[in-house]
């Protein structure tokens, strides 16, 4: 059932290919009904999902001298991300419905970006991971390329090689695994069970996780991601943000840290308290935590605060991961889950409802423009969102990181408490770009002070106040009763800890 | 030698010359009032026909290959039965995409030479023996020579025709020399028993002239594959050939010369066909050169050498080029590094000969649509350059899709049919050999090989991202157009079900 949202997309993709040009709204609408065809099929995936463990979807040899099968599998981590694809790809549509600069061709990418992110989370052959992962690349760089702003080329480009560099790492260790298992499979599960010796999990994990570690934005790896972010049309940086990012994590997840576990042990050495490469990867998540948080604080440009807000949440999710313990890593999941949301909501209000009307992101002209008042729904969004991101009770975002943070206190102390700073810093750059953007009231300059009353912005459109409705409700549900998904979660992480092949 | 066997051996080489001189009768005799694109279209289509009934003959032949006493001077099977395939269907796919070119009115000779030269390329495939391999070298590379200064009109074409004439005269000499010193060392020209007498008294006293005789040996070839620094020739080559002949050096030929390189590896290998996995081609004396760089063997040491200057110097100068035909040329030196790669870490089991020639029957293909979208492009714009395809999307949005396919496949970007050449090729070096080197060789590579996404993203920026300057349609020919997109349909759905071709290759080996 799940993988039809994999053929649901790649197909939606091909028919906006084929589309004739200038039909804006018809590709608009197909495209609306190809991402809500997935959201139902992850939906229905995810309710029937319940309760069940890893359920094969289809298994088929693929390349039989390389032991390779077109494998989909689903289970509770890949049902909840494969549901949080669903969510972002239909509020993805809502937020380009003003898009009309090669209409069919924006769809037709942003549907194999949404085909591809659908098969990674589904797939349980390393090999055909690794295949939809690469599939998600180009369609990145063009939807920034073209439809983009700001330095959009460059960051474009940057995040292209960024993205093949870290699968080029991730390629190494997929043949080395495969050279060195000696078993006749590329399949997650045996490879898992293939007992790889320790020495080579010791250089094949670290690799592994820095390749995948790049796209979810990693300290010092992470600059692809505000440029990219910003450079981004608001679809593509909600989905860069809300999914593709996650990837990263998801691979972190899956593949090193499943594949090739004892690559975490210790050294058998330490400097400065560092002694495995689970301690040099939480430092780095830590780092990142607080670093995306400082800078997040001094942007100029609204959506850069987004960007490293980005960085800092995905510092989270890599910190969770890096606990090994089952609430850490059930926290990282859930915080995937969340900043999906999260982040695709931020990034919808500044790239889509104030930038587009607005047209500027400098933080510095929107406190005079008064947009607390001149764009309430703007204004009113923005606070949902704004303290969602800060982790309020309440919202996703609290009980995602109260579950890491419980989780690193068991690991590591200390790196709660680094960590707990950040979280203090992401209300303050937070509040800061809501204060300035919406209720600075500063007065404007003479000569842009309108003698007749403020011009009225374009009004808010329907599909906008439903992807905010569709984005904020599935934070709340999640926040209020978190239950929904860590049901589906926890037994995933169990045995995936647990080494249980998978 | 029986000269029954012979003919039967030789029946695929026989069609193709027949069709050449057919072509030329045709064209010159019947059609000598006829317009230039009927004269195109029937050289063409009897040139394709030519393929065919030699695919035929290459499909259906059975039995041992052409001895000479007991000496075997072309095989049959096997690589040699994959690579005169390959190079017949690549052939094919050349002349098709001749039918709407201009650059000359003597189509009929153009695609006789075509013909001509193929055949060259089928012997060089089936060549056991040094002589034959040197008579098929020479077929194939007075035929390049010749096409490539076929525009007559134009000036950079015989400025390249030249270089390449002299640089490859020069290399034939290089090759020619080597082959004389092997057989002087070993008093045979047979493949063979080249390789049983290697390990004789005598040839292991000639040490020294042996190392001489394989660097020339290592010369020749690596002008044939354009490696590193035998490379000079070709982007000066692939910018000023027609784009027809162009497409034809950069497939069909590197075919044929990777064939050849298969079968001297294969050659050495089979004399220790007792031990399962042996990694090294030719070997002399080890305790000299035990282990240089976990390589036993100086030969397999000059391939890696070759390859990795390939490798590097091929994706870095490409990154740099403004003309897409040297972008090309620059690519192609930096595959035939991957496959140097193959060659130098070669196994005497089936498995590294097929994952060459999958890479390079793929690669073949692929780059021959490339070199079609060019020609189009080009004769639309009167340019290369890389702003030539500025705004390809709205002038064609076909040529467009075809180009992301091909160069996405390139760069090797799956699920096309590039990546999992890629992903074979480096899979079959690290099962040849445990270790570091290997090991590091390949992850260079894989470097390599993302360092090679960003040149080939900058063409495809210029089609779809860059700000469109002119908008007029660009028109291909249907016939041109029916090609490119079987090119690319056949670049999608091989890379879909990559194990369509692998086991069309295997079947060919397990006949045997």
């Amino acid at each position: 059932m799940l993988a039809w949202t994999i053929y649901l997309s790649f197909a939606g993709a091909l028919a906006e290919a084929l589309l004739p040009k200038g039909r804006a709204g018809l590709a608009r609408g197909l495209a609306l009904v190809v991402a809500l065809a997935g959201l139902v099929v992850a939906l229905v995936g995810f309710a029937g999902g319940m309760g069940q463990g890893r359920v094969t979807l289809v298994d088929l040899p693929w390349v039989p001298s390389m032991g390779v099968h077109f494998l989909l599998a689903a289970d509770g981590i890949s049902r909840v991300l494969v549901l949080l694809t669903g969510l972002a790809a239909v509020a993805g549509v809502l937020f380009s419905w003003n898009i009309e600069l090669r209409t069919n061709e924006f769809f037709a990418f942003f549907l194999a970006l949404i085909g591809g992110v659908y098969g990674v989370f589904l797939s349980f052959d390393l090999f055909l991971l690794f295949v939809f992962y690469e599939v998600a690349i180009v369609p990145k760089y063009f939807l920034i390329a073209i439809w983009g702003s700001t330095r959009r080329e460059y960051a474009a480009m940057k995040l292209a090689l960024y993205s093949f560099v870290g699968s080029a790492m991730v390629l190494i260790a997929l043949l080395a695994a495969y050279a060195t298992s000696g078993s006749h499979s590329t399949g997650l599960v045996a490879l898992g069970a293939a007992n790889l010796p320790v020495h080579f999990q010791m250089w094949a994990f670290p690799l592994t996780f820095v390749g995948f570690g790049i796209l979810a934005g990693m300290w010092p790896f992470h600059t692809w991601a505000p440029t990219g972010h910003v450079a981004a049309p608001t679809a593509a940086s909600m989905l860069l943000a809300g999914v593709v990012m996650k990837l990263g994590a998801y691979g972190c997840l899956r593949v090193a840290m499943a594949l090739f576990p004892h690559g975490m042990d210790p050294w058998g050495f330490s400097y400065v308290g560092i002694g495995s490469w689970r301690d040099v990867f939480a430092v780095l998540a830590v780092v990142g935590i607080v670093y995306g948080a400082l800078v997040a604080l001094v942007q100029t440009d609204f959506k850069f605060v987004i960007g490293y807000s980005s960085v800092s949440h995905m510092g989270f999710v890599l910190l969770g991961l890096m606990t090994l313990n089952q609430i850490g890593v059930t926290g990282a999941v859930l915080q995937m889950f969340s900043h999906g949301v999260l982040a695709g909501l931020l990034f919808a209000i500044v790239g889509r409802i104030v930038y587009e009307r607005t047209h500027t992101r400098q933080l510095a002209e929107l406190e005079r423009m008064h947009l607390g008042k001149r764009m309430p729904f703007a204004a009113f969004a923005f606070v949902i969102a704004g303290i969602a991101s800060m982790g309020l009770p309440g919202f996703s975002g609290f009980v995602a990181e109260l579950q890491v943070l419980i989780g690193a206190w068991t690991a590591r102390p200390w790196w709660t408490a680094v960590a707990g700073v950040g979280i203090v810093v992401g209300v303050a750059y937070t509040w800061r770009a809501l204060q300035k953007a919406f209720f600075r009231d500063a007065l404007p300059t003479p000569e842009e002070h309108p003698s007749t009353g403020w011009p009225k912005f374009e009004a808010i459109t329907w599909p906008e106040v439903a992807g905010f409705g569709l984005l904020t409700a599935a934070s709340v549900v999640v926040g209020l009763y978190p239950k929904i998904l860590l049901d589906a979660i926890e037994p995933a992480v169990k045995t995936l800890l647990a080494g249980g092949g998978q | 030698m029986n000269y029954a066997d012979l003919f039967r051996v030789t029946l695929p080489e026989t069609a193709l010359e027949i069709a050449a001189l057919l072509v030329l009768v045709v064209d010159l005799g019947l059609l000598r009032k006829a317009a230039l694109n009927v004269r195109a279209g029937a050289a063409a289509l009897l040139g394709v026909a030519g393929c065919g009934a030699a695919l035929w003959f290459v499909l259906t032949t059975g039995g041992a290959g052409l001895s000479f006493g007991d000496e075997l001077l072309l095989s049959l099977g096997g690589t040699a039965a994959v690579a005169q395939a390959g190079i017949l269907v690549l052939t094919a796919l050349t002349l098709l995409l001749l039918i709407d070119s201009d650059f000359t009115g003597h189509v009929g000779e153009f695609v006789a030479v075509v013909l001509m030269a193929a055949a060259g390329g089928l012997l060089i495939s089936a060549a056991q023996d040094l002589l034959v391999i040197f008579v098929g070298l020479e077929l194939l590379s007075l035929g390049l020579y010749i096409l490539t200064a076929f525009a007559k009109r134009s000036g950079k074409s015989a400025e390249s025709a030249l270089k390449y004439y002299l640089f490859g005269g020069m290399s034939a000499a290089f090759l020619l020399f080597g082959f004389s010193y092997l057989y002087g060392i070993t008093g045979s020209t047979n493949l063979h028993d080249i390789m049983v007498e290697l390990h004789g008294s005598t040839a292991i006293a000639a040490e020294p002239l042996l190392y001489v005789a394989m660097v020339m040996i290592a010369a020749g070839l690596g002008f044939k594959v354009a490696a590193v620094p035998f490379h000079l020739w070709a982007p000066d080559t692939y910018e000023g050939a027609p784009a027809p002949a162009a497409a034809f050096i950069a497939s069909v030929s590197k075919v044929a010369s990777f064939a050849l390189l298969i079968s001297i590896s294969m050659a050495a290998l089979h004399v220790y066909s007792s031990v399962p996995v042996v990694r090294f081609a030719v070997q002399v004396s080890p305790e000299h050169l035990s282990n240089v760089l976990g390589v036993q063997v100086p030969w397999s040491l000059i391939l890696m050498l070759l390859s990795v200057a390939s490798m590097v110097l091929g994706n870095l100068a490409a990154l740099a080029q403004i003309s897409v035909r040297r972008l090309l040329a620059y690519s192609a030196i930096a595959h035939a590094g991957y496959m140097l790669l193959a060659l130098a870490y070669f196994t005497h089991g089936p498995r590294s000969a097929q994952t060459i020639l999958y890479y390079i029957l793929t690669y073949g293909l692929t780059t021959i649509g490339a070199f079609g979208v060019v020609g189009v492009v080009e004769r639309a714009t009167g340019s290369d350059r890389l702003d030539a395809f500025l705004g390809l999307h709205k002038r064609s949005p076909f040529l467009s899709a075809v180009l992301l396919v091909l160069f996405l496949s390139l760069a090797g970007i799956p699920p096309l049919v590039g990546f999992w050449a890629k992903f074979n090729l480096f899979a079959a070096v690290l099962s040849v050999s445990e270790g570091v080197v290997p090991f590091a060789l390949v992850a260079a590579a894989v470097a390599a090989s993302a360092v090679s996404l960003y040149y080939y993203l900058q063409v495809l920026k210029r089609v779809y991202v860059m700000p469109v300057v002119e908008e007029t349609p660009i028109k291909a020919h249907p016939l041109t157009m029916a090609v490119l997109l079987a090119i690319a349909a056949g670049v999608v759905v091989l890379g879909c079900f990559p194990a369509l071709l692998q086991d069309w290759i295997a079947g060919f080996f397990s006949v045997r």
